[in-house]
């Protein structure tokens, strides 16, 4: 029989309990709920503790980004993109800034490329820790929680570093990268990348082959390839049902085509496939780190930023030699640049799976519109597909295995 | 397969569907007449030449000041070959209207929703077609172009009847 397909609004379950359906319970989960990582609100309709039908509610976190950019040059929207993923900053900046570079047909120098690499597969790591830490902490495996935060510490450490802030880093910019890396970078780097392989092996020692994680997450929030492909599932989520598609290897961006990795695969689709897919996924951006990590070592010094003075500022010291270079830095900081008309859409793989951006420009330093194809927010439209059928316990555990960011999903 | 492959394939079994289509930046993109897209879609995703079983991207933009005002943006992936086609159907001001591609692309229902919400584009044959991200009671579509952009005053105890009593709700 051929499955149907059905995304529910909340009012579908609210409608007919508030016109007098009573043989089942309709019951409010969240916004303000520990277990829906954010301020996501569900509206659930159960039998007795069974679920029948779950519609999420979102819109709390809605900020209008894509309405802010609208009125902000192209570079300074590129704090605002940090602000939606607020776990994987950097695969924000990186989405935008390659929209941009793609429509301005900018080049990026390869030190740039190689640095983004493996900053964003750092962040890829550092997400998929708090996912592991909050999903295992909703199932009551409070030390996991701890070990994990520990570990992504030591990667925030990495981006305030470059950066200067551990979160809202802002540091890919249009054209290459804001600053170039501080000197005990590489080093501090390469202690960070040796010492969180053993450490995910201990994360799978407390819960892999644990028969109470197992008893969670085995057979839990089955979705099929057919399903997952048609509620446009991404990242990890669409992996674990055997559909391989990885932006990072179907259509590579900054450089990916020559590193070597590979791209977990589950098969069942349940929580314990999306659980062990971003385990091994997590290996897997340490093996690209380490790949970037010696390649960086290998190119030496080099320019971080390209020397289109259209797009990317001049170095200090030119400014005060160069009356072109004073020009080139007062029309970029005071109007921006211009790219052609047109629009673009790129998309890259995200910590949650891919991340789109669309872009119009009407000539002007402003974009006329950006859109963001946000992977939690069209995630989360397996949820039902996933929790009917299931006990509200289970909701839990899958909603965690989603790994909804609810930034992201309300822009 | 590539983007000349598939605009013939697209030109041969639907020719009057396709009203222009352009290469830019190594996209193709494909402008579709309004009553043919729901057929173009089947075709894109059912042909076992093309195989588009993926809508990755859907939004709407608003053009304001030029004819059709609306338009919504679809990007399609074929999982099997890696191809993508990026889909453009315009509405116009006075009849925002597109018909819904939940019955091709179920994943569709979440960015329709959120098209209708922020611009008031409306989605024909769409399930449950409701606000998404704004607040239900909202008055208006905040990302289109004339939607006044402002400061709103901040309610507190002293002052609310003062706001409320300016707010689109108050004179219902």
């Amino acid at each position: 029989m051929a499955q149907t397909f059905h995304v529910p609004a909340p009012q579908e379950i609210t409608g007919p309990a508030l016109a007098g359906k009573t043989d089942t319970m309709v019951l409010n989960m969240g916004p303000h709920h520990p277990s829906t990582h954010g301020v996501l609100r569900l509206v659930l309709e159960l039998d007795g503790e069974t679920v029948l039908n779950v519609a999420p509610d979102i819109g709390f976190l809605h900020t209008g980004i894509e309405k802010t950019m609208e009125s902000k040059t192209y570079q300074k929207a590129v704090v605002l993109t940090d602000r939606m993923d607020y776990l994987a900053p950097l695969s924000n900046n990186l989405c935008y800034a390659l929209a941009i570079e793609k429509l301005m047909q900018v080049e990026v120098p390869e030190r740039a490329q190689v640095v983004r690499v493996m900053l964003t597969e750092l962040q890829r790591v550092s997400s998929h820790l708090v996912w592991l830490a909050t999903h295992a902490l909703d199932l009551a495996a409070m030390s996991v929680f701890l070990y994990a935060f520990r570990e992504r510490e030591q990667i925030l450490d990495l981006f305030e570093m470059v950066s200067g802030a551990r979160m809202m880093t802002s540091y890919f910019r249009v054209g290459g990268l804001a600053y170039p890396l501080p000197a005990d970078f590489l080093p501090t780097a390469a202690a960070c990348i040796e010492s969180l392989g053993p450490r995910i092996d201990e994360y799978e020692d407390l819960l892999t082959n644990n028969p109470l994680w197992l008893e969670r997450t085995v057979d839990v929030g089955v979705i099929d390839a057919e399903a997952a492909v048609a509620y446009g599932l991404s990242g990890a989520n669409l992996r674990a049902s055997g559909v391989n598609y990885d932006v990072r290897t179907m259509t590579p961006y900054s450089g990916y085509e020559t590193y070597t990795f590979d791209v977990p695969l589950g098969r069942n689709g349940d929580t314990f496939d999306r659980y062990q897919v971003r385990m091994a996924e997590m290996r897997e951006s340490l093996k690209i780190a380490r790949q970037a990590w010696q390649r960086l070592g290998e190119l030496g010094p080099g320019p971080i930023m390209t020397d289109d003075r259209k797009v990317a500022p001049p170095p200090k010291e030119e400014i005060t030699h160069s009356m072109e270079s004073l020009i080139h830095h007062f029309k970029l900081w005071t109007e921006g640049y211009k790219p052609p008309r047109g629009d673009v859409y790129v998309s890259v793989e995200s910590p949650r799976g891919a991340l789109g951006c669309y872009l119009v420009s009407d000539g002007s330093p402003k974009p006329w519109r950006v859109h963001f194809r946000a992977p939690s927010f069209v995630n989360l439209q397996g949820l039902a597909h996933m929790a009917r059928g299931r006990l509200v316990a289970d909701l839990i555990a899958l909603t965690a295995s989603l790994d909804p960011v609810l930034g992201e999903v309300d822009r | 397969m590539d983007n000349t492959y598939i605009l013939d394939i697209l030109r041969a079994r639907l020719p009057q569907a396709t009203l222009a289509a352009d290469e830019f930046r190594g996209d193709l993109r494909v402008t579709v007449r309004r009553e043919d897209l729901l057929d173009l879609a089947r075709l894109l995703r059912d042909d076992p030449d093309l195989g588009f079983n993926y809508l990755e991207n859907l939004c709407g933009v608003d053009y304001l000041g030029r004819e059709p005002r609306f338009e919504v943006v679809y990007n399609v992936l074929s999982l099997a070959s890696g191809q993508r086609i990026c889909l453009k159907v315009g509405a116009p001001e006075d009849d925002p209207r597109v018909p819904s591609l939940t019955g091709v692309w179920p994943t569709a229902n979440y960015h329709e929703r959120e098209a209708y919400d922020l611009l008031g584009i409306v989605f024909d044959g769409h399930p449950a077609l409701s606000r998404i991200l704004m607040p239900d009671d909202w008055v208006g579509h905040p990302l289109r172009k004339d939607h006044p952009l402002g400061d709103e005053e901040v309610a507190f105890t002293f002052n609310q009847d003062r706001i409320y009593a300016h707010k689109p709700f108050a004179k219902k």
